[in-house]
């Protein structure tokens, strides 16, 4: 039996596009279920595709001393939706990068929930959204620590760029804490690209468009600096610039 | 031998200045004559950029409504090195600033020629792509993309729309390692994000290395000496001789003290006061305005 169809009453689904979502909701209804075993590494890259809804539903399960380093670029031309569900055992570590960039009237988001079940778990979330014309960008983060998950330590940044006054960008880091020992850190800013940066590329010789350009990759390529794999990372920084020139 | 040089040594050049302040072409024309310069017919010898490289005349700018800029004329020729020099809000930056085409400046009278082109009506890339360098007094920072990265996108981007060969990354690599070895900064800096973490003194420096990789016709420096100690003032200095000392070229040095002018020794020296050019004179004038200050000097 297929999941009941999400309701934006549902926090987690508030900023989605249900009309985009409808037509392909047999397909995803599911999330898909990753397992690290103890000890073991996961490194995924995720790039956009050309579908007008592109998701990716994923619940990670990381066992003890685990670790899991996502990179996403979420850039779908109508709406593009990241979930991940992760649950850490004693020791594990997650890590996200990850970027909506969105153009249009496009929606983009990725809503996580990081479940710190083990003590000394650590997990990473950084995401950068760089917006136009009437594009919205969310990013919902819960991060969760059980009672006995002491000693975790849990960072969220994120940060937006809205490139014209059309478009939204909607930040909620939020934490559930029940452990009395813990490190969570979460900061969340939106701004505009600051207009002594621009000119001063611009006093360099670059167009006004190509400056752009430059000050977006200087907010967004950073993400991608610790991927492994060679050819992912080639091919995620490639995804990624195509992905500003369009918005800018 | 510049158009300025003959007219200073032969006395004239205040009477110049003032007769191209006054506009009067028949004054102009004889002063010009005094020192074996040909007259030129039509009357609008002065903008023929034979003569000069930078021609500002009549010069009104403000910032919200408010006048900055009251009337600045200023001629650069070609070969020159120009100072203007001025108290706290004066209008020296605010002058940097117009020509450069920074936004948030309306220019409400006046013209600016830069080489026969009119200045004022290209866009700030445009302005840099014809050969104006604009010296920062506060270079600013840009988080995530590298120096040389900054700067090789920025050179090709010149070189395109002057229609000449991009460099390759090895080519721009080689330029950009000499230049920095040439100010004495380390060429390691180059990887890290522009200016970030900089101190006041390497941002001035790395001002000196974007210039010497642009290698303009003019450059325009906005306090480039403040904020510098001792070693990097001489740096800053030598950088200034070696790129832009040469007869295709000029420089205007925005500066509030004389001391940088010990190690760049100017042909002209402006006072700007109250956004006009109260004095000009050589540069015996910054060494007076040193001792006297400014409002003595003014008196």
């Amino acid at each position: 039996m297929t999941a009941p169809f999400p309701t934006h009453r549902q926090e987690e689904w508030r900023y989605a596009d249900l009309d985009a979502l409808q037509p392909v909701w047999e397909r995803f209804a599911e999330p898909v279920t990753l397992t690290v075993g103890a000890g073991e590494e996961l490194e995924e890259v995720w790039l956009p595709a050309t579908d007008d809804a592109q998701l990716r539903r994923v619940q990670i399960a990381l066992g003890e001393g685990a670790k899991a380093r996502i990179f996403a670029l979420n850039h779908a031309p109508v709406y593009g939706r990241i979930e991940l569900e992760v649950s850490l055992a004693e020791g594990a570590e997650f890590e996200l990068f990850g970027a909506n960039i969105g153009t249009g009237l496009s929606t983009n988001e990725i809503v996580t929930n990081v479940k710190h079940v083990g003590p000394g778990g650590r997990s990473r979330q950084v995401i950068r959204s760089v917006l136009n014309g009437k594009a919205v960008g969310s990013y919902l983060g819960k991060v969760e620590v059980a009672r006995g998950a002491q000693q975790t330590d849990g960072e969220q940044s994120v940060k937006a760029m809205l490139l014209d006054r059309g478009a939204t960008a909607n930040c909620k880091p939020e934490l559930e804490i029940f452990a009395d020992d813990v490190k969570c850190a979460h900061g969340a800013t939106v701004g505009e690209l600051d207009a002594m940066q621009l000119f001063y590329a611009e006093s360099r010789g670059l167009d006004p468009a190509s400056a752009r350009a430059l000050l977006l990759e200087g907010f967004v390529m950073g993400l991608w600096d610790n991927v492994e794999n060679a050819a992912q990372h080639d091919a995620i920084c490639t995804a990624a610039k195509s992905a500003l020139r369009s918005v800018v | 031998m510049t158009v300025n040089e003959r007219l200073f040594e032969a006395g004239l050049m205040d009477k110049y200045d003032r007769a191209v302040a006054s506009g009067d072409t028949k004054k102009i024309n004889r002063i010009l004559a005094k020192v074996g310069l040909e007259f030129r017919d039509g009357s609008n010898w002065d903008l023929d950029p034979a003569f000069y490289m930078l021609n500002i005349k009549d010069l009104h700018a403000s910032v919200d409504g408010k006048p900055i800029l009251k009337g600045v004329d200023l001629i650069v020729g070609r070969g020159e090195v120009h100072a203007v020099m001025g108290p706290n809000g004066s209008g020296k930056s605010t002058l940097a600033h117009v020509l450069a085409g920074k936004p948030g400046y309306e220019v409400t009278c006046g013209s600016v020629l830069f080489g026969g082109q009119d200045l004022l009506a290209l866009e700030p890339h445009e302005r840099t792509a014809a050969g104006l360098f604009l010296g920062f007094q506060y270079p600013v920072e840009i988080p995530g993309i590298s120096y040389l990265q900054f700067l090789r996108e920025s050179l090709n981007s010149q070189r395109r729309s002057r229609g000449e060969a991009e460099l390759s990354a090895g080519e721009f690599i080689k330029l950009a390692r000499k230049q920095a070895a040439l100010l004495g900064m380390d060429a390691e800096m180059l990887k890290r994000p522009v200016n970030v973490g900089f101190s006041g003194g390497e941002k001035k420096r790395a001002e000196m290395v974007q210039m010497g990789i642009m290698a303009p016709k003019f450059a325009l420096l906005d306090e480039t000496d403040s904020g510098l100690d001792i070693d990097a003032l001489k740096a800053v200095g030598a950088g200034i001789n070696r790129i832009m000392r040469a007869p295709d070229k000029g420089v205007l040095l925005i500066t509030h003290y004389q001391r940088l002018l010990d190690y760049v020794e100017p042909d002209r020296v402006h006072v700007l006061r109250n956004g006009r050019i109260e004095r000009s004179g050589g540069p015996e004038l910054a060494r007076e305005l040193e001792r006297e200050g400014y409002a003595e000097a003014a008196a």
